[in-house]
């Protein structure tokens, strides 16, 4: 690979999902693009997933390979030489658990426009209007936010929003319990409250992979505690709530997150999205932000 | 530094571009509009990016009177363009500094003009008295192209065109019609062709015109494309996106100081409304009054000296005045009496920018709003707020008789969910609000204004009818209880380590400003709550009539301009 079009090495660094496992299929070379670098990959007679970048003619370089794992349902590469694991979700290997892959959407937003929104529960009830939200239910109670160093990573717990209809499994209004965690500066992953079985949680998580600074193709995993839905109905509750949410982070402007504290007005409602920021800032981040003055 | 293409009028859309209840969007030197117009008329042009988190307000909802952003539900008062309410924190008023930048707006001649910095008149239209607007035409090129095309424009026989050093383009045919052409600079490499004919067409007539004109410009711009096309496209232009203010930046907004009287306001109108109660209606002597929220009061500084609080009583987008309604006491200080008898139309009044210390949720299931008399002020502002977004509420509205109802008009909106109780007895009254308070429950909340007694009467109904404290929202007129000032305790201001001693006869709040602590106060007798400060350590004795006995008990806050210490110091969050 020639030098990366993307500059910022954090970026470059880190691990990304990129397909499905069930959609790379022997023999058949798939392109993608990641960080502005066009990638193909394949399944090799032998089973494994093989992945390389390119000139934009898909052609495979002799001997170059891009690291691959199979994590959470999905292949995940990097362009550069992660020094830490993918980030871990203990559940998706709960026995008891339903593992789906609900979508893959490009949308044209900033990889961490798509994490706030994701972390975002005051929209519901304007987004996701009568699903994840209803007036005049809007009120964002008091949440905690914290970081922790150790994990590098934001946890928010003690999460609740009134919803009338949380999930595919769900029949009438509730107060839904939610905790978010951001493992990864373009992937988050949220716990709520299970429809059948309130004493644990279903995770949802989006992996993002970013194509350019300000477009993305994100990856939405399930780990659910539903054993009535089927498959196709699942995916299309997720479909609906995502669909929902695209024309809302195609209209943000600027397009890439703002970092300057004053680029925008925050409420106690966004906690969670201010620690967040101050985080990528920390790290230094530079894809897909508009990094603070000095 | 601004360009003179900025200091100059643009159009930037036509006048029935901007249908009701529609939010279109222009652009302008690379800068994005959100413009509307608001049922009365208004036409506001603003700045294409909501204050929270971006998102376009050309996706948002015009209701007439505010714009909501998509988003998360914000909305923006009609002229101010100030935020008037945040749905993720009903219970709080928004800071008054939320507000989007709002850009000059003219219409004229068909269309609608703007200029990022525009000042001055706009362009001369002689010869173009009544007119016949055109259809705006895109075009991917640069403005100093399109007008040296239009230069070279023929619609009829004898055509002769005239450019001026602004670039306008008036193109006139042998047989005296006219057409003259503006060009928009939306962006680098594009334009918008805005025509208007100096004839005022109709019918079948209009419409050959549009499609002639039509035809001839859309043969232009094939032209103006292919040759911009050959040259080398220029950068679009980034307008600096402006920051928000510092203090929004950070979660909790900060207060600002002092019982200031920063407004100039004119009485235009003084009716009177009911026996022994006058409205007026107030407006701004230059420029833009603030942007209020329901439930919030106005300090009024009369001739007198004397400061008085009314509540504002307008509904949403209701933005170009404050209306207030003045009861008469002649028993009182005298405030009223000088608002009745000597302040006249035309009189110049200083008041302070709106406060609002009684927010109104606009979350519940179903709002019950009891007022008493003169009370009934603030209940207005909010039960039309309500009512405007079609949310649930009944307000009951106790008077002495039918003549003392006041702002009978402005209630006639709320149809059956008025009940107007006249010339009950005191005992009578209590039957009464227990009945309507008979079913508190979840999402259901009650607002008293009234006298006293009645406040008094209706809370301890409530409270027996298992209404919770935090359902029950209410607001004195002043605080009648005795402030007893006798002792003496020392304050520790934890913000800025300073230490102070509090000696009898004088409060906290005169103590602060002694020591050169801004502190923003309206009533000064514990009713407004506007100087509240929060308390970090300490026993307090409240002697206001603002806090509920939860917020007392809990002693987290303190009243500054009556409250007191119960122990020897008192650490305030300042
Ligand atoms: S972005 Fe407009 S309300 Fe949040
Ligand atoms: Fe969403």
């Amino acid at each position: 690979m020639s030098s990366p079009k993307c500059k910022d090495p954090i970026a470059l660094n880190l691990w990304y999902a990129i397909a499905p496992l069930e959609e790379v299929l022997d023999g058949k070379v798939e392109r993608s693009i990641l960080l502005e670098q066009p990638i193909a990959f394949t399944r090799e007679p032998s089973g494994q997933i093989a992945v390389w970048s390119h000139d934009g003619d898909g052609a495979r370089p002799v001997g170059a390979s891009l690291p691959v794992q199979e994590r959470y349902g999905y292949f995940w590469t990097t362009l550069g030489t992660p020094d830490a694991d993918i980030f871990a979700i203990p559940e998706y290997d709960e026995p008891d658990r339903r593992n789906i892959h609900a979508a893959s959407f490009g949308v044209n937003a900033s990889a961490p426009r798509l994490v706030e929104n994701f972390l975002d529960m005051g929209h519901f009830p304007y987004v996701h209007t009568d699903i994840l939200g209803a007036e005049p239910h809007t009120e964002v109670k008091e949440y905690f936010v914290e970081r922790s160093d150790e994990r590098d990573e934001i946890l928010a717990t003690n999460c609740k929003f009134w919803q009338p209809m949380a999930s595919r499994a769900s029949s009438g209004g509730a107060d839904v319990d939610y905790i978010y965690r951001v493992p990864h500066p373009y992937c988050s992953v949220l716990y709520k409250s299970a429809a059948i079985d309130p004493a644990r949680m279903d995770a949802i998580a989006i992996f993002i992979q970013p194509i350019t600074q300000e477009s993305v193709r994100v990856h939405m995993m399930l780990s659910l505690l539903d054993d009535t839905s089927t498959d196709l109905d699942i995916r299309l509750f997720q479909q609906t709530i995502f669909g929902q949410d695209k024309p809302i982070l195609e209209n943000q402007y600027p397009k890439r997150l703002p970092l300057d504290p004053r680029a925008e007005t925050p409420i106690r409602a966004d906690k969670s999205a201010i620690v967040y920021r101050r985080w990528l800032s920390d790290k230094g981040i530079t894809y897909g932000v508009i990094p603070a003055a000095a | 530094m601004a360009t003179d293409l900025q200091n100059t009028w643009h159009p930037i859309a036509a006048s029935t571009d901007l249908v009701k209840r529609h939010v279109y969007q222009a652009q302008l030197l690379g800068r994005e509009y959100a413009v509307w117009r608001a049922d009365d008329g208004y036409v506001n042009i603003w700045e294409n990016r909501c204050l929270h988190r971006g998102v376009r307000l050309s996706i948002g909802i015009n209701d007439g009177r505010e714009l909501k952003c998509q988003y998360h539900g914000w909305r923006y008062a009609n002229r101010t363009a100030g935020c008037t309410y945040i749905p993720a924190h009903p219970a709080d008023a928004p800071a008054r500094t939320i507000c989007n930048n709002t850009y000059p707006v003219a219409e004229a001649s068909g269309l609608v003009w703007c200029g990022e910095h525009a000042t001055g008149d706009l362009p001369d239209m002689s010869g173009f008295e009544s007119v016949t607007a055109l259809r705006g035409l895109p075009v991917n090129a640069p403005r100093d192209m399109v007008i040296e095309a239009l230069g070279a424009y023929a619609f009829a026989d004898g055509c002769s065109a005239q450019t001026d050093e602004h670039g306008v383009v008036t193109v006139t045919a042998a047989d005296g019609q006219a057409v003259r052409f503006f060009v928009q600079p939306s962006d680098s490499n594009l334009s918008v062709i805005r025509g208007v004919l100096n004839q005022a067409l109709d019918g079948a007539e209009r419409i050959a015109a549009l499609r002639h004109h039509n035809f001839l410009l859309d043969v232009l711009r094939s032209q103006v494309e292919a040759r911009a096309a050959e040259l080398e496209t220029p950068e679009p232009m980034t307008p600096p996106i402006a920051k928000v203010s510092a203090d929004l930046a950070e979660i909790p907004p900060e207060q600002e100081g002092g019982r200031t009287a920063e407004l100039r306001v004119q009485v235009v109108d003084k009716t009177v409304t009911a026996e022994g109660i006058v409205s007026l209606r107030l407006e701004a002597i230059k420029g833009q009054l603030p942007t209020f929220q329901p439930g919030a009061h106005i300090d009024v500084h009369l001739q007198n000296g004397m400061v008085r609080q009314y509540s504002l009583t307008n509904g949403p987008g209701e933005t170009d005045h404050y209306t207030i309604g003045v009861k008469r006491e002649p028993d009182s200080r005298g405030g009223s009496v000088a608002i009745h008898d000597s302040l006249a139309v035309g009189d110049v009044l200083a008041v302070s920018a709106p406060h609002n210390n009684f927010p109104l949720r606009r979350d519940a299931l179903h709002t019950v709003f009891v007022a008493g008399g003169i009370g009934v002020t603030p209940l207005l502002a909010m039960a039309r707020a309500l009512n405007s977004q079609g949310l649930s509420f009944e307000f009951h509205y106790f008077v002495q008789s039918h003549a003392h109802a006041a702002f009978r008009r402005e209630m006639g909106e709320f149809g059956d969910a008025l009940t107007l109780h006249k010339g009950l007895s005191p005992e009578d009254t209590g039957a009464k609000l227990r009945d309507i308070l008979a079913s508190p429950g979840h999402a259901r909340h009650l607002y008293i204004c009234g006298p006293g007694p009645m406040l008094e009467a209706t809370r301890g109904i409530a409270a027996d009818l298992g209404w919770s404290d935090e359902a029950v929202h209410f607001e004195y007129f002043k605080n009648t209880k005795e402030v007893d000032d006798t002792n003496s305790f020392q304050i520790e201001l934890a913000r800025s380590a300073l230490s102070l001693n509090v000696p009898a006869g004088k409060t906290i709040l005169e103590v602060l400003r002694e020591n050169g602590i801004n502190m923003e106060s309206s009533c000064e007798q514990g009713a407004c709550g506007t100087c509240r400060v929060g308390v970090i350590e300490g026993e307090v004795i409240h002697q206001d009539v603002y806090l509920n006995d939860a917020e007392k008990s809990a002693g987290k806050s303190i009243m500054t301009c009556v409250s007191r210490a119960a122990s020897d110091r008192l650490i305030l969050d300042i």
